[in-house]
């Protein structure tokens, strides 16, 4: 039983669309970035990294470095690898998986551009970045790897020659009998899908600050880090500091985009610097810098292959993954692809499903997850994959998918990769969209372009995405060998003013939780939202937390926050009860006051019970003297947000232009906390995804240089390259937690990338166009449709009849 | 992204500025605006022992009219020419493509003068000045001269100045009744073209056909340069979309485009077709 504003009815301020109480302060330049904190005595830490893809190390010398006016220290790896052990990779997926040592800084071989050889302290950052250029050191060159399908033969040369191999792990995910399915079907649609490696790029940089005091062996670690609890227990294993002598602090944080959910080898070299020093140090990295050394998300090749009957049911997926590890494995470089696993089935029923990953190592940057992590490209190949197989049988997408989508009345459903969707409604959010999309109206004039001869040709896309949200239920990150768990906690302080701190272990960098945890509170207790102070980040402040990543915070952390309010709002019932000498069961709980029933004016507010118990003069029989709570979930099942995604492009086929005409989304995220929050989530996330299907691309060289090393080659979409997005939801509330959220942080990524690809091909299919890698640069379109041009009328002519015009 | 170190001037005057050059020698780099120079000197791909900043020499700034020519002072901001009210009426191409210029905030920053000293080939305002006949007006020790704009871009960031030299004042004849349009290609509202043309149509008396064309092109090779062969083809030629698109077909006929992540140089040198059709056809609809 419970009075509280539950999942029942939309609360007072959950719903609200608050301005957020971050952004006075962000905005106006109080902030904390790591980069603008400092400490007594602090020096500053420079970086040497490695210039070439793949080498074997014969010589670092720092000794002129040391002779610079302001250098206090010069370090090459073989002098800081005492006492530093390798970095850490949580996620053994197989139980053969090769896991190759991962120094923080390299010793007897670098084995991508940008991984770190050496560094410099100096008393200044411009001494230090100068003391770089005196650092020599001799390569002797070894071949790079760069090819995942050359990598796995036979004789390619290695990224770890200890290893034998470059294959780290192939791992199965096998549900049905495919061979069977393949064998009824009457269509199968095979594409290779190729995922470029895209670089995350947090408005942020990274940067480390380590405090060390050295009479007591306690360090402060500042870093801008996405999972400072995380970062605390890794480094305290990988530095041999004790846990308990190790504290880390996030301050303000500026994206992370995944970017920041790791365990970066420069955090350990500032708690060694500092250890070894025995003074604080920091180091921020350089735009460049963190291209080449932070790690990359996707860098995939995807075969899939699509069985259908010819009326267009569904029977079968196959995918067989290429996935690039990068140099090293990283926090959850090779678990990232198999987040994916789960989701290439998308929203449709069939009947089997055959899954295989193998991850590759190259001489590049590791890659680890990136917005969405494993989802898009799920989403992607699905997504894609059904527009061609549209395509085959001359069906209309939407009525393909419509064909194959789980309805409405058939949640809770478990698919054909063993999760179970507790909720959905595809139909409504797709009749949603397509109100607002003007579908019909947009076909007509695509059928007039491609009838006119229109050099600009018109196209649709469609993406009709789920993902899985609020990673995650620890046990099942236990039976994918995961290393650690998916919970996540809260607490919730009472102050005897009646004020309320909320301390929660996620992590926020750009998401909001202060205001939305502020509203979830001040529903629960029935207190001002303004009343609410949120904590994070400091896990001296928040001890306990799993962080922030996975569209998680809000389903875990921001239920645990609502649980423990209700757990504050139990312990006061009884005071106010003892209070007001009445049965617990005969009070009320409203608007933050408790009042027995039948006589309202026999009310106590939450307020005043909290300072009667810091008065604790009068308490209920053996109650401590505190209404504080803490709570922490553990949840049981993910969360399914879902949309229906609809692009329009116009494709200039004598330029291979791309331009967006319109883009509509409908995403149901399940309730809503705070709907302009929802709505930056969502804008955001379709820039992202309209980024990798169009601009963005990490390009190496054959040499293994990353060549599109700054802003200037790797291209960044701003406001002037964005559609205008019409946005909307419908509202399908989660089943598995008592306020029906389900998350969003990563919904606009998943979604948009394929249908602004579908909507290209679409465009160009009548052409003969069979597909475009993305991105869909203006000279992949232009030369496609060239090809495609010549192929039709080298065919004409060998028909002997006509060209195309 | 810290630049090695260098030492810092900044000059009260045209003399004292060509004055503080000539002694440092040729490791000075002139400061005027730094949207270029400063990611060079950022990325450590240039270490220039002196920087002379031209911030203070008022007398750089501004835009005038002399007779039939508009004179724009070298520190004059792509954002004052963009809104200059004579740059607008009589060099409306110039202040066309200055308003392409990456964003606001380089636009604020960034200088004329700057943008064609540093003679990138990329850059939108070298081929614009070229195709306008600009003349560059010059200060070294020995006094003013004046250096034509097709004799000004020598090659990739070189220009006919000497280390001693700066270039103060761009005269640029004011083209009343000339059609124009900058037709830029990129890929990133902030990235630099692909490709860019610029096209200025003089009408002929009939006021269909063309009297003559001017097409810079940007991107195209080691300097800005003219397509000239469509320059050609174009002078006296009706104003049709069929004798635009024919002269337009030899546009790119002697460039030497780059190849690089925005593209091949057999995919500008079709852009450079296309564009400069597009251009010409906007331009011939605007006199």
């Amino acid at each position: 039983m419970t009075d509280q504003l539950t999942g029942q009815a939309p609360g007072r301020e959950v719903g609200r669309a608050r301005t957020r109480k971050e952004d006075a302060r962000l905005v106006t330049g109080q902030t904390t970035w790591t980069d603008n904190l400092t400490a007594p005595g602090l020096l500053h830490v420079a970086i040497l990294r490695s210039p070439l893809a793949h080498a074997r190390i014969e010589r670092v010398d720092v000794r002129s470095a040391l002779e610079r006016e302001g250098v206090v220290g010069a370090f090459s790896g073989a002098d800081l690898a005492e006492g530093l052990g390798s970095l850490p990779c949580a996620w053994q997926v197989t139980e053969d998986m090769v896991l190759p040592e991962h120094p923080a800084l390299a010793v007897d071989e670098v084995r991508h551009v940008g991984d770190p050889v050496a560094v410099v302290v100096a008393r200044d950052r411009y001494t230090a970045a100068d003391a770089l250029e005196d650092v020599l050191v001799d390569y002797e060159p070894l071949p790079p790897v760069l090819d995942l399908e050359a990598a796995l033969a036979d004789d390619a040369p290695l990224v770890h020659a200890d290893k034998g191999t470059n294959r780290c792990y192939t791992w199965p995910l096998v549900s049905g009998d495919y061979a069977a399915a393949r064998a009824a079907a009457d269509v199968v649609v095979r594409r290779r899908h190729h995922q470029q490696r895209l670089i995350p790029n947090a408005m942020e940089p990274r940067a480390s600050m380590a405090v060390p005091v050295p009479a007591t062996g306690e360090y402060t670690l500042y870093s801008s880090t996405q999972i400072p609890h995380i970062v605390r227990v890794m480094m305290a294993l990988t530095t041999g500091i004790p846990e308990q002598k190790l504290r880390v602090v996030a301050p303000d944080v500026g994206g992370g985009f995944g970017s920041k959910l790791q365990v970066y080898g420069e955090d350990a070299i500032a708690l060694t610097l500092a250890r070894r020093l025995g003074q604080p140090v920091k180091w921020t990295e350089s735009r460049s810098e963190s291209y080449q050394a932070q790690h990359h998300g996707r860098g995939q090749i995807q075969d899939v292959e699509l069985a259908a009957t010819r009326d267009g049911r569904l029977l079968g997926m196959k995918v067989d993954l290429l996935a690039d590890m990068g140099a090293y494995l990283m926090i959850i470089t090779p678990g990232t692809p198999l987040l994916g696993a789960f989701m290439y089935p998308g929203i449709y029923k069939m009947d089997a499903y055959d899954f295989h990953c193998t991850g590759v190592f190259t001489t590049r940057t590791p890659t680890d997850a990136y917005r969405g992590a494993g989802r898009p490209e799920a989403t992607f190949a699905i997504e894609r994959t059904m527009d061609e197989l549209a395509a085959e049988l001359g069906l209309d997408p939407l009525e393909l998918r419509r064909r194959n989508w789980i309805r409405h009345e058939e949640f809770p459903f478990t698919t054909v990769a063993g999760l179970t969707y507790d909720s959905g409604d595809y139909a409504a959010a797709t009749d949603r969209a397509l109100a607002l999309f003007g579908y019909d109206d947009l076909r007509a004039e695509q059928r007039a372009r491609h009838e006119n001869l229109d050099p600009v040709r018109l196209g649709i896309g469609i993406s009709t995405y789920t993902e899985m949200c609020g990673l995650a239920p620890s046990r099942i990150l236990g039976s994918l060998r995961y290393a650690a768990g998916g919970w996540e906690a809260a607490m919730i302080r009472m102050l005897p003013t009646g004020k309320v701190e909320v301390i929660t272990g996620t992590s926020p960098h750009g998401q909001g939780h202060v205001t939305a945890w502020s509203q979830i509170t001040a529903d629960a207790l029935g207190v001002p939202f303004e009343d609410v102070e949120v904590m994070h980040g400091d896990t001296r402040v928040a001890p306990q937390g799993m962080d922030t990543y996975g569209s998680r915070s809000l389903v875990i952390g921001g239920i645990a926050v609502h649980e423990a309010a209700l757990k504050v709002v139990a312990k006061a019932r009884k005071v106010a009860a003892h209070l007001l000498e009445a049965s617990e069961d005969d009070l009320e709980f409203a608007d933050g006051a408790f009042s027995v029933r039948g006589s309202p004016e026999a009310r106590k507010t939450i307020q005043e019970v909290a300072f009667a118990v810091f008065a604790a003069h009068d308490l209920p029989e053996g109650m401590e003297p505190t209404l504080n709570a803490e709570h922490l979930l553990d949840p049981d099942n993910f969360s399914y947000p879902h949309g229906t995604h609809l692009c329009a492009v116009e494709v200039d086929t004598e330029t291979g232009k791309v331009a967006i005409r319109s883009y509509v989304c409908v995403d149901d995220v399940g309730r809503v906390v705070n709907p302009m929050i929802v709505e930056g989530q969502v804008h955001g996330g379709v820039a992202q995804g309209i980024a990798q299907a169009l601009y963005e691309e990490a390009v190496y060289d054959d040499a293994g240089n990353l060549v599109s090393g700054t802003m200037a080659d790797y291209l960044v979409p701003a406001a002037p390259d964005l559609p205008d997005l019409v946005t909307d939801r419908t509202e399908t509330p989660a089943t598995s937690n008592p306020l029906g959220v389900k998350g969003v942080g990563e919904a606009g990524t998943i979604a948009s990338t394929p249908a602004v690809v579908n909507a290209v091909m679409d465009a160009l299919r009548p052409l003969g166009v069979r597909d475009i890698r993305m991105p869909c640069t203006p000279e992949r379109v232009w030369r496609a449709v060239k090809e495609a041009t010549a192929a039709a009328s080298a065919a004409a002519d060998a028909a002997g009849k006509e060209g195309p015009s | 992204m810290i630049p090695a170190t260098f030492d810092y001037a900044r000059p009260q005057s045209t003399d004292e500025a060509v004055r503080v050059l000539a002694e440092a020698g040729p490791e000075a780099k002139v400061l005027a605006g730094g949207q270029s120079l400063l990611p060079i000197l950022r990325l450590r791909l240039s270490f220039p022992e002196l920087l002379v900043d031209l911030g203070a020499v008022d007398a750089l700034r501004g835009i005038r009219q002399d007779g039939a020519q508009l004179v724009i002072g070298a520190m004059t901001t792509h954002h004052e020419v963009v809104h200059d009210p004579l740059v607008r009426a009589h060099a409306g191409l110039l202040a066309r493509a200055a308003a392409t210029v990456a964003d606001p905030a380089v636009r604020h920053r960034g200088t004329l003068g700057g943008s064609l000293a540093h003679a990138d080939p990329a850059g939108d305002l070298p081929a614009v000045c070229l195709a306008l006949d600009a003349t560059m007006v010059v200060l070294g020790p020995q006094g003013f001269r004046t250096v034509p704009a097709a004799e000004f871009f020598v090659d990739y960031l070189q220009t006919a100045l000497r280390p001693d030299e700066l270039l103060t004042e761009i005269r640029i004849p004011a083209m009343d009744g000339w059609g124009f349009h900058y037709e830029k290609f990129q890929r990133v509202a902030q990235a630099w073209a692909v490709v860019g043309v610029a096209a200025a149509v003089r009408p002929a008396q009939d006021g269909r056909g063309i009297a003559e064309a001017r097409i810079g092109l940007v991107n195209m090779g080691a300097r800005p340069m003219r397509a000239h062969l469509t320059e050609t083809a174009l002078t006296g030629a009706d104003g049709s979309e069929e004798a635009i698109g024919r002269a337009a077909t030899l546009a790119a006929e002697g460039t030497h485009p780059p190849t690089d992540l925005s593209g091949s140089a057999e995919y500008r040198e079709h852009l450079a077709r296309v564009l400069t059709q597009r251009a010409v056809l906007a331009a011939a609809g605007t006199a």
